[in-house]
């Protein structure tokens, strides 16, 4: 404004939503390949415990001798979390802007949606579900400090114990990040792809078919285990 | 027809304002939304009270200048500009609700009145370009694909109306910045500061306090001249492109 005399600070392009965007579009891929490794390692859970077992020992030799013992994962650990990281601080930013954009919470006294798809709701408060599930999934099967049904040192004993019909709180929880992460995959593969550059309009059907196969596909993926476990389809020999 | 319009009501920038009801009878299904404002403004202005201030200038639907929420809807139930709304679009009985275009962007000015001043100086940022003006060229002298001569006159249809930024629900006005980027980056004459023009025309926009796009589409859908949706994926293309060249 002309009559300000305060000199606003000036944007540059590498701050810009558009560049925050594309960070949090080059974080999410890594996460989805992340997430669909995840799930093809959690799908063993039904060749045996030997099979199951055994993968998760072959992940900490990947690369062997190359790498030392472990070596793989911390570097997958390193980058996961600064990709989760860089995805949260962006996410929070780009939040804050458009909630000031917005000028209030109750903008309108009606508000009609067009077009846009549920999943798109979802982003904002189904990744804060997601990151404290995160949370405590590591807790629960990978550091074992939280151990419904007993602690142990084979993953598919912890998986079993944790569970059972009778933790049906901790499947619960389970099942909902799930499906909060297929909505985040739904709108998020579709978004990144838009960011990127990727959007034409003879494409937009093919993003977003690929978007939803991609959501579908983890989301059934990853309920399966624990949900075979708390059915009995999966138990401790 | 015989319809309740719920209307904002603000006297002013500094003013609170509040909805306010008004009935009004005998309206032809053939009225536009603007004559139909007119007519209760003229019963306003009889009974002595203030009318309700919009904006609207050809009402051909054609220069962007009008442009309200109608019952959530930037435009309303169609999508055509607020002008070429028609009564028929609305049952006897109706209550419409009447609201300003809302963004931190947007200061209201008077009751359904916004400042769009911020779209203006987007523009003037990088949305031109720099070439000696004379008599008109040849219309052949520079050839341009078919295809790209299409892609960039519908980016230019824009006609800066902001229902885009009304309709978003983070207040952002990526697909007004994304039009005139891509009207301007299909065409040769556009590509010596291709670079450094969508530079400036984002950074214009974010100081302006618009809000970033989740492409979510609504701005698309709601755009009464068809904006598509992928100039902003263009935009985004051209950006990173620039940023990659330390254009920044």
């Amino acid at each position: 404004m002309a009559n300000s005399t305060l000199t606003k600070k000036r944007s540059t392009a590498y701050g810009s939503t558009v560049a925050l965007k594309a960070a949090m579009a080059v974080t999410g891929v890594i996460l989805v390949l992340y997430l669909i490794a995840h799930m093809y390692g959690n799908l063993k859970v039904f060749l045996g415990q030997e099979a199951f077992d055994g993968y998760a020992e072959e992940l900490r030799d990947l690369g062997y001798p190359l790498l030392p013992h472990e070596g793989f994962l911390w570097i997958a650990r390193v980058v996961l979390l600064s990709a989760v990281l860089i995805h949260i601080y962006c996410a929070v930013v780009l939040t804050r802007r458009d909630n000031r954009a917005r000028g209030g919470a109750s903008r309108y006294q009606v508000t009609k949606r067009v077009q846009r798809t549920y999943a798109s709701y979802t982003m904002r408060w189904g990744g804060l579900l997601i990151a404290l599930f995160v949370i405590f999934h590591i807790l629960h099967l990978t550091v074992n400090v939280i151990a419904p049904g007993g602690a142990s040192d084979s993953p598919y004993v912890r998986l079993v114990n944790g569970f059972q019909p009778e933790y049906w709180y901790v499947t619960l929880f389970y099942v909902a990040a799930v499906i909060a992460v297929g909505f985040h995959l739904r709108h998020g593969i579709w978004s990144g792809a838009a960011t990127l550059g990727f959007n034409r309009a003879d494409r937009q059907g093919k993003i977003n078919a690929v978007a939803l196969a991609v959501a579908l596909v983890v989301t059934v993926g990853f309920l399966l285990p624990p949900l075979a476990v708390t059915f009995g389809l999966v138990s401790n020999v | 027809m015989n319809i309740t319009l719920r209307v904002w009501r603000q006297k002013g920038p500094g003013d609170e304002g509040r909805m306010v009801n008004y009935e009004l009878s005998d309206v032809s299904p053939d009225m536009s939304f603007l004559e139909m404002l007119d007519v209760l403004n003229e019963k306003l202005t009889l009974q002595d009270e203030d009318p309700i201030a919009f904006d609207h200038d050809c009402r051909e639907g054609i220069c962007g200048a009008c442009g309200v929420v109608i019952d959530g809807e930037a435009h309303g139930p169609e999508v055509t500009t607020t002008c070429q709304l028609h009564m028929r679009s609305f049952e006897d009985g109706d209550t419409i609700t009447v609201e300003p275009w809302r963004a931190k962007a947007f200061p209201v000015v008077k009751d359904l009145v916004v400042d769009r001043g911020a779209f203006d100086r987007i523009i003037q940022a990088g949305g031109y370009i720099s070439a000696p003006t004379g008599t008109a060229p040849d219309a052949h002298a520079t050839p341009v694909p078919k295809a790209d001569a299409d892609r960039a006159f519908d980016a230019a249809t824009c006609i800066g109306c902001g229902a885009c930024v009304a309709a978003c629900p983070n207040a952002s006005g990526m697909l007004f910045t994304a039009a005139k980027v891509t009207h301007l980056g299909m065409l040769p004459q556009g590509q010596p500061e291709r670079a450094t023009r969508v530079v400036k025309m984002v950074n214009q926009h974010d100081e302006e306090d618009f809000g970033g796009c989740t492409n979510i589409g609504e701005c698309a859908a709601v755009c009464p001249k068809g904006i598509p949706l992928d100039t902003i994926s263009q935009l985004n293309r051209d950006l990173l492109g620039s940023l990659s060249k330390g254009v920044g």
